[in-house]
């Protein structure tokens, strides 16, 4: 009963930062029908900047500030540099031009600030808390919750900008039909900078959540990356809600695989539960419509 | 006739590689029987990508499964060496079936995604079974070269001629596949997959059987590149070598066979390359990271400026001359754009409008 506690609790935690990275996803899936392959390097140098402000200040959340306004730069700057220019060509280029990021921003962070392991600070106590003599374990820790808290809040200000600001209803526009929007009178590429942006600030949010527990080095982000993404297609690209049930979904069945049955089993757990739900829905569990029509 | 020909230039090729081997060191040696076998895998890609429609950010796995295959296969079994590739493409072919029908459904970044966590998954077998796999440290093994050699025949020119040869046989093969019923047939469900179904094609089998092929293509050259190295660990099959040949395919140039042995020599050749360049210009403490990140400009660029890759350069520089060569292929599409036409001329046309909807649609 307490491992069930603890390893479901863990979960949760970890599947919170799952569904951050499929948050940052989804954003720009939807406004531009590309796939962010770049979004988990990006966390990975936002952290890189954070981390030199910590050592540099020693203020935690002074670092915690870059990295977010950095990652909202980072996101607005490289689509306007590389990504809008493979608009309205084939959709490999945008893939391959992201890949490319991802490899690029890799190299560049080895270059500048070297390929060693990093220890990374958490916000808070990272020690479980405890129910009387029923230790809860990491995944009740102040940080664990603050990481909850984190995602959700962010989550629940994204769902406010697009239900009740003309912001938000304009980057709904644009992603419903960017022709149309266009003819409404909708800068939409200024909407695609701004859904960039905000995809990289939330991506920054998960890197500064995560590097805690996996110390911060060029791939860092790399698995943490291929999770996220493998929540969004379980949630279904097109719904941020089914990022975050993906996130949750995959965080705990992977913290039961690994605590219940073996530690290296958690990626093919992983990939059990992506292949049987889109066995039975291709376009993940919360496609809102069918993505192709045929 | 086009087999013939393509059997000429696979002849002429691999008397100008014998020849070539000889003259060379045992390191280049190496890298050539590397460039070989990378060149396999690309090829499959291709097909799969350039030619079928499909997407694989996880074709590493099938070189896992068709390098371990090998050397489970040459520890335990003995075979002949030509047998021991065939079995592992083999095999590897049967997991891309498993693969192919799973994702069937999927387009786009749904079958990215599903490929992509096939790649980061695979290699937690080795370390599940460490009994059979050998774990993190993988399984020795060896080869030797035939007898009628001679006892100093070097082991490095022995492999490079084995690669050379099978990715020769494989390049033919494909070319001629290329060139048949199913290749068009796949090259029509890539245009217009609607199109496709409504001309009678069955779109599922296509697709699960390009899934095959070039999953056999990666057991292939994932045999060769475990014969070469004497191992395999699940180091090699890194997430990377999956993304390394998505690119290799791009940078080649998509869907054409010249394009995947450009894409294979440059995947194999360069790097080392921008390595050297860095640590003799005193940039020894960048020299690890440097070719990574010139590795992603590179892709950018090319991306951006000359998006048909190498191989598209190449056929601008010769002019009218290559263009010509694939006359048959244009011509198909002139063909198939008739029928696509003929077939909206009718009362289904309403139905292909709605297809418009899947431009939208495609790779993530």
């Amino acid at each position: 009963m307490q491992e069930f506690v603890e390893f479901t609790l863990g979960g949760i935690s970890d599947g919170m930062i799952y569904a951050a990275i499929g948050l940052s996803l989804v954003l720009i899936w939807r406004g531009t029908r590309v796939l962010n392959y770049a979004q988990g390097g990006m966390a990975m140098f936002t952290s890189y900047l954070a981390l030199f402000v910590i050592t540099a200040t020693g203020s935690y959340w002074l670092g915690f500030a870059v990295a977010l306004a950095s990652g909202l730069v980072l996101g607005a700057v490289l689509e306007r540099a590389v990504v809008r220019p493979t608009l309205g060509k084939p959709p490999l280029n945008a893939v391959i031009i992201t890949i490319g990021l991802l490899i690029l921003i890799e190299g560049v962070a080895g270059i500048i600030f070297g390929s060693k392991n990093r220890s990374f600070p958490a916000p808070f106590s990272i020690v479980g808390a405890k129910a009387g003599s029923f230790a809860l374990g990491p995944g009740s820790s102040p940080t664990a919750i603050f990481t909850a808290a984190a995602v959700l809040a962010a989550a629940g200000l994204l769902a406010l900008l697009f239900r009740y600001t003309s912001v938000g209803l304009r980057m709904r526009a644009s992603a419903f039909s960017a022709p149309v929007a266009q003819l409404m009178g909708i800068r939409v590429g200024r909407i695609t900078t701004l859904g960039w942006a905000l995809a990289g600030l939330i991506g920054a949010l998960a890197g500064m959540l995560v590097t805690p527990q996996t110390f911060l080095y060029p791939n860092s982000m790399d698995s943490i990356f291929v999770l996220g993404f493998t929540a969004a297609v379980i949630g279904g690209l097109d719904s941020p809600v089914g990022a975050i049930v993906g996130g949750l979904i995959l965080g705990v069945v992977l913290n039961y695989v690994t605590g219940y049955v073996g530690s290296n089993l958690p990626e093919l757990a992983g990939l059990a539960i992506l292949v049987l739900v889109l066995m039975f829905r291709p376009s993940g569990l919360f496609a809102s419509t069918a993505t192709r029509q045929v | 006739m086009t087999l013939l020909r393509h059997a000429g230039i696979a002849i002429i090729a691999g008397v100008v590689l014998l020849v070539l081997s000889s003259k060379l060191d045992s390191y280049r040696q190496y890298q050539l029987a590397e460039v070989a076998a990378t060149i396999v895998a690309v090829a499959g890609l291709t097909i799969l990508i350039g030619v079928s429609g499909q997407i694989s950010i996880g074709h590493g796995a099938f070189m896992f499964v068709g390098g371990y295959a090998t050397a489970l296969i040459v520890m335990h079994l003995k075979w002949n060496l030509a047998l021991v590739i065939l079995a592992s493409a083999v095999v590897a072919g049967v997991a891309g079936a498993i693969m192919g029908v799973a994702a069937a459904r999927l387009r786009g970044p749904y079958l990215a995604g599903a490929t992509l966590m096939l790649a980061v998954a695979l290699p937690a077998v080795a370390y599940q079974w460490q009994g059979v796999f050998g774990g993190d440290q993988g399984l020795d093994f060896t080869v030797t070269s035939p007898g009628f050699l001679g006892v100093n025949f070097q082991l490095t020119e022995w492999q490079a001629w084995v690669c050379c040869i099978c990715a020769l046989i494989v390049l033919v093969l494909l070319a001629n596949v290329l060139r048949s019923r199913v290749g068009r047939n796949w090259r029509a469900l890539r245009d217009n997959e609607t199109a496709a179904a409504l001309a009678g094609l069955n779109v599922g089998l296509l697709r699960v059987r390009a899934f095959i092929v070039s999953a056999a293509c990666a057991g292939v050259a994932g045999s060769l590149l475990a014969m070469t190295m004497l191992n395999v660990t699940p180091g090699a099959f890194t997430l990377a070598l999956s993304i390394q040949l998505l690119t290799a395919v791009v940078l080649g140039g998509l869907g054409s066979l010249a394009g995947a042995v450009w894409g294979g020599i440059i995947l194999v050749l360069v790097p080392p390359f921008l390595s050297n360049f860095a640590s003799s210009h005193g940039l020894a403490s960048a020299s690890a990271s440097l070719p990574i990140a010139g590795y992603g400009l590179v892709l950018i660029i090319v991306m951006l400026a000359f998006p048909s890759g190498v191989q598209g350069g190449v056929r601008r520089l010769l002019g009218p001359v290559a263009p010509a060569a694939t006359a048959p292929v244009s011509a198909l599409g002139r063909h198939w754009h008739g029928l696509r036409k003929r077939v909206g001329g009718q009362d289904v046309g309403a139905e292909l409008t709605t297809t418009k909807g899947v431009d939208k649609e495609g790779f993530g």
